[in-house]
């Protein structure tokens, strides 16, 4: 089984960085800024963040800001909560937040708030508690959660709450890890995970472990490495994560490395990429592994940048 | 990446992908390109087909075909002639859809840009029906798909019966479709919610699911959706309105005020007593689950001549929602009424459509409840000074009750309280009938094989049963054996190992239960505690609950009474539910797994608690604290906390390197603390420790010098 190389995995998003011009960088050129905070993230995790020019990455996200306020994958593209979410995440990471027009982003945010307290990804109205979870944690970073109607916020996705104690994209959407994850942390961060069932959901949650170790995003579906995530934050903001095996989950991620050429991916052998690098290794540092930074579990960055913003003056 | 394979690319295919790309960047950058000069020409509208088509997930694409079809359709003469070129320009985006969800039928930007699409009304719905049933086709599990049907539902304003229907003719292809047995699970929660005709009367509804699902489980017992929809019936059948279950001073009871500790030895129940300063106590309830809305206007609490105005009540709960198991106030009798004798007091809950319960039911009946207080007459003597006696936890000092003490207590922890919390007597019985069949139906299965969840569902039809048979419901004659419960849980611990700690936590449950259920295992674990080193100092009544390997604490409705808890040689990790025990004064959690002072919140809200005993725990040994979202702090915006920043923060404006323990210790006021043995306990915490609590005499046995 072996161990988490660290090295290898540091060179293989540095060069994945650069290459451009593969199919597979072209076809994921919309969401590059994303890219960003995967990579870097997993960087910081791994404490080789000091391989990278701050200056260059502040400059270019700065780039991708469109005059609504929001930000777009990448420069030219169309604003969105998904991108500027990133944007803010990657700054914090760099501790240069102070870069940004706070009130202009947080306008561009609020201003996706529905009557009914759901938000729409950007002006073309696609509802969806992802959206709500990146409103949520981007206004909470920017500590300006005032702008939005809280309260309204959680009874929607409250009424994303499904029997089963999970919860989907909309009212009456299936319950979904990734949309659970999304659901949880603003939760979390909005002080109500007293009003889950946390044994229900964590049951829920539970299950996801196959017999391979692996976890899945709902019943009857295949283990990914990127649900290592999804399901790993949701279950440690609840504090049921005793309810599978950690050591079993341990092993899964680190079969899943491309132990040759760094990076890893969904499942052993299969092609890998940034997404499922930083997913596995946010996933083995949630699990306690050794040498790696914690991490957050609700606003998906290390503890020592989240204590920083909100537990200092 | 999802389903390719690692092996490095060959010479040709490098090729072929640098191609592909240099034709895809192509288009990227012509789309942009109109996109920025508001170009909808017909070529462009073509290239960015092209584009979309092979990568949908480029949103500003379908950003850019919004902006053209609203482009062309401003562009029509507007005549009242137009709805044929409507649909023309429509029509053609459904076609560019289609194509891109060939490409990935899982593509956000393409299903919603659909739903835009049909949004603007024009279009036949026929054709998306043909569309979704040749998607679930393709993939069944599709949620996007399914998202999209209920939209077209919606909007054909199509009858929830009939697409309960159509769900019933997926399962009935394919039993392993939890997409559609969760689309029926939110079809026949609407149909009973607005009681249409048909579905109001639960007990068929529920009868009928049971009966379908089993054909899917016994089908294919490996399969869990089935499963997990039969445990969503069984929380239906479960369901009752809030109640109060518990209260303390207990329905019944005889409560002896007095200055000074009992002189005559422990009486047993209903005589209870409460060491007062003045001629107030507190009056604690206890609901079946998290209710909110408990004030004076929604409880009222009166005696003879008097009623208890003005009363403040408070949830006892780390939630700053208000929602809470757990409600306390205090009653101060005036001095005007004469407590020489017995005085009666009854309390009211109303039933309020205020108080609702976390799940959403209003507790619609009234609850009542009373007790008698008196204050004895030798109350005006004063006993000693409220010394302090460093309590030592040992054995020696802990003194079984008597038989009669212990039969007593029995019927106090039984006894239910006053009125219409069982009215239902006829509803209920089916819900035990139902659950009965259930368990053999289960059992019947487990025969033919042996299937993880069929047992683990067989073993939550065992709780269901208990619980309702200590809910005072009829009993179907059948004893409940914790004994088959713990075995079970034994059972699935070997057969899924992967999920012994889920089983560990059930299966705590299932022992503390048993703990409590007759009077020879409540000899073993309840009683008095007197420290020697002073005869006059105060008995507690006292609960040990050690060495018995829980790892989840529950059912607390029965030790609002307890004075004294021991805890310790556990696994335990939390102890939510302990803010409930208002009258604890001595805790012992030594030797368990809590892993951070945050784990500890519930303690905050214990303001009797002196004596706390953490020690040998685990506090400083994770770098993942599990407990840090669910804490009231900074992190989590918990509005009814003013953060008094500037205490947190060190002179030089970083965090305070034991914020957590800040937290927890700066409203505690205790007298003997414990937490030897724990990673985190150096000196450094220790004097922070000893600063920030000066009513602390005793640090890990040692006497606290200031």
């Amino acid at each position: 089984m072996g161990e988490l190389k660290v090295e290898k995995h540091a060179k293989y998003i540095l060069t994945v960085e650069k290459k451009k011009d593969d199919f597979e960088s072209v076809v994921m050129e919309h969401l590059r800024l994303n890219g960003a905070y995967w990579g870097l993230t997993t960087l910081d995790i791994i404490g080789k963040l000091d391989a990278i020019d701050p200056e260059e990455v502040v400059s270019w996200i700065m780039q991708c800001q469109d005059e609504s306020g929001g930000f777009g994958g990448n420069i030219g593209h169309d604003p969105h909560v998904l991108y500027t979410l990133s944007a803010i995440q990657v700054l914090a990471l760099f501790n240069k937040l102070d870069v940004l027009d706070t009130e202009k982003v947080a306008n561009y945010i609020a201003s996706l708030q529905a009557d009914d307290g759901s938000f729409a990804g950007d002006i073309w109205g696609e509802i969806d508690t992802r959206f709500s979870y990146i409103a949520i944690c981007s206004l909470a970073l920017l500590r300006r959660l005032d702008k939005i109607n809280v309260e309204k916020a959680v009874k929607h996705i409250l009424s994303c709450q499904n029997v089963d104690g999970g919860f989907g994209c909309i009212p009456g959407a299936e319950s979904h890890a990734g949309q659970i994850f999304c659901c949880v942390g603003a939760l979390a961060i909005t002080g109500h995970l007293h009003l889950l069932d946390k044994d229900l959901l964590g049951w829920w949650l539970s299950e996801r472990q196959v017999k391979s170790g692996g976890l899945n995003g709902r019943p009857e579906k295949l283990p990914d490495v990127c649900y290592s995530w999804w399901v790993l934050s949701s279950l440690i903001m609840i504090d049921r994560i005793h309810w599978i095996d950690k050591q079993k989950l341990v092993h899964f991620i680190l079969d899943c490395q491309d132990k040759e050429n760094g990076g890893i991916s969904d499942r052993p052998d299969d092609a890998v990429d940034v997404y499922h690098t930083y997913f596995g290794i946010a996933g083995l540092s949630l699990l306690e592994y050794p040498g790696l930074k914690p991490i957050d579990p609700a606003y998906a960055l290390p503890v020592e940048v989240i204590n920083r913003i909100f537990l200092s003056r | 990446m999802h389903g390719i394979s690692r092996k490095p690319p060959t010479d040709e295919d490098q090729a072929a992908s640098s191609l592909k790309a240099a034709k895809l960047r192509d288009l990227h950058a012509q789309m942009l390109n109109f996109h920025r000069n508001k170009i909808y020409t017909k070529e462009a509208m073509e290239i960015s087909a092209s584009m979309l088509e092979l990568n949908p997930e480029h949103y500003t694409g379908w950003n850019y075909r919004k902006l053209a079809v609203q482009f062309h359709l401003n562009q029509l003469p507007g005549n009242g002639d137009d709805s044929q070129s409507i649909q023309s320009i429509l029509t053609q985006e459904l076609r560019v859809v289609e194509n891109a969800l060939r490409r990935n039928h899982k593509s956000y930007g393409a299903w919603h840009h659909r739903k835009w699409v049909l949004s603007k009304g024009y279009l036949s719905t026929d054709r998306e029906l043909r569309l979704l049933d040749m998607f679930c086709k393709l993939d069944s599990r599709n949620f996007h798909m399914w998202n999209y049907r209920r939209f077209i539902a919606s909007l054909r304003k199509m009858p929830d019966e009939e697409e309960l229907k159509y769900t019933t003719g997926i399962i009935e292809d394919n039993f392993s479709n939890y997409s559609a047995w969760h689309y029926r699970s939110v079809l026949l929660c609407k149909l009973m919610e607005k009681k249409v005709s048909g579905y109001d009367a639960e007990e068929i509804v529920l009868k009928d699911e049971y009966e379908f699902v089993r054909s899917a489980l016994f089908t294919d017992p490996d399969d869990q959706s089935g499963w997990f929809y039969h445990l969503w019936l069984l929380e239906k059948t479960l369901q009752y309105e809030p109640a109060l279950i518990s209260s303390w001073p207990p329905q019944g009871s005889n409560l002896h005020l007095s200055h000074g500790a009992c002189s005559t030895g422990p009486q047993p129940f209903p005589e209870v007593h409460f060491q007062s300063k003045g001629r107030m106590f507190p009056l604690i309830l206890y609901f079946s689950e998290p209710v909110n809305c408990l004030s004076s206007s929604t409880v009222t609490a009166e005696c003879e001549c008097h009623t208890f105005t003005n009363l403040i009540w408070r949830a006892l709960s780390a939630s700053p929602q208000h929602f809470s198991q757990a409600w306390m106030t205090y009653i101060e009798f005036p001095d005007n009424i004469d407590l020489s004798k017995a005085c009666s007091v009854s309390v009211t809950v109303a039933g309020a459509p205020e108080i609702t319960s976390l799940s959403g039911k209003p507790l619609s009946k009234c609850c009542h409840l009373s007790f008698s207080v008196r204050t004895p007459s030798d109350s005006s003597v004063h006993s000693e000074v409220d010394g302090h006696h460093k309590i030592s936890w040992s054995e020696e000092n802990f003194m079984v009750h008597s038989e009669v003490f212990q039969s007593s207590f029995l019927h106090m922890l039984r006894s239910s309280i006053g009125v219409e919390k069982v009215d239902n007597k006829d509803t209920s019985d089916w819900r035990m009938d139902i659950i009965s069949n259930e368990v053999a139906y289960c059992q019947e299965l487990l025969l033919a094989m042996d299937c993880k969840i069929g047992k683990l569902t067989l073993v939550r039809l065992l709780m269901a049963r208990s619980m309702l048979v200590s809910n005072g419901n009829m009993d179907d004659g059948t004893e409940v054996r914790y004994e088959d419960i713990v075995k079970l849980y034994d059972g699935l611990k070997k057969m899924d190992p992967v999920h012994v700690c889920y089983y560990e936590d059930q299966c705590s449950l299932a022992l503390l239960k048993q703990v409590i259920s007759d009077v020879e295992s409540l000899a073993k674990h309840c009683g008095q505690y007197r420290e020697p080193s002073s005869p006059a100092s105060k008995p507690y009544s006292f609960l040990r609950l050690n060495g018995l390997l829980i790892s989840r604490i529950g059912f607390m409705e029965n030790f609002l009474w307890v004075q004294m808890l021991d805890l310790s040689h556990n696994k335990l990790r939390d102890i939510e539910g302990l803010e409930a025990l208002q009258l604890l004064v001595c805790l012992k959690l030594s030797h368990n797994r809590i892993r951070s002072f945050t784990s500890l919140e519930p303690l905050k809200l214990l303001s009797s608690l002196k004596v706390l005993d953490i020690s040998h725990n685990e506090i400083g040994a994770h770098s993942i604290d599990t407990r840090r979202h669910l804490c009231a702090s900074p992190l989590t915006h918990s509005v009814e906390n003013e953060w008094r920043l500037d205490e947190l923060v060190d002179e030089d404006g970083t965090q305070k390197e034991n914020w957590d323990a800040y937290l927890l210790f700066k409203d505690l006021k205790l007298v003997q603390l414990d937490i030897a043995g724990n990673p985190v306990a150096n000196y450094r915490l220790r004097s922070f420790i000893v600063k920030l609590m000066p009513s602390l005499h005793w640090l890990d046995a040692e006497i606290t010098i200031r």
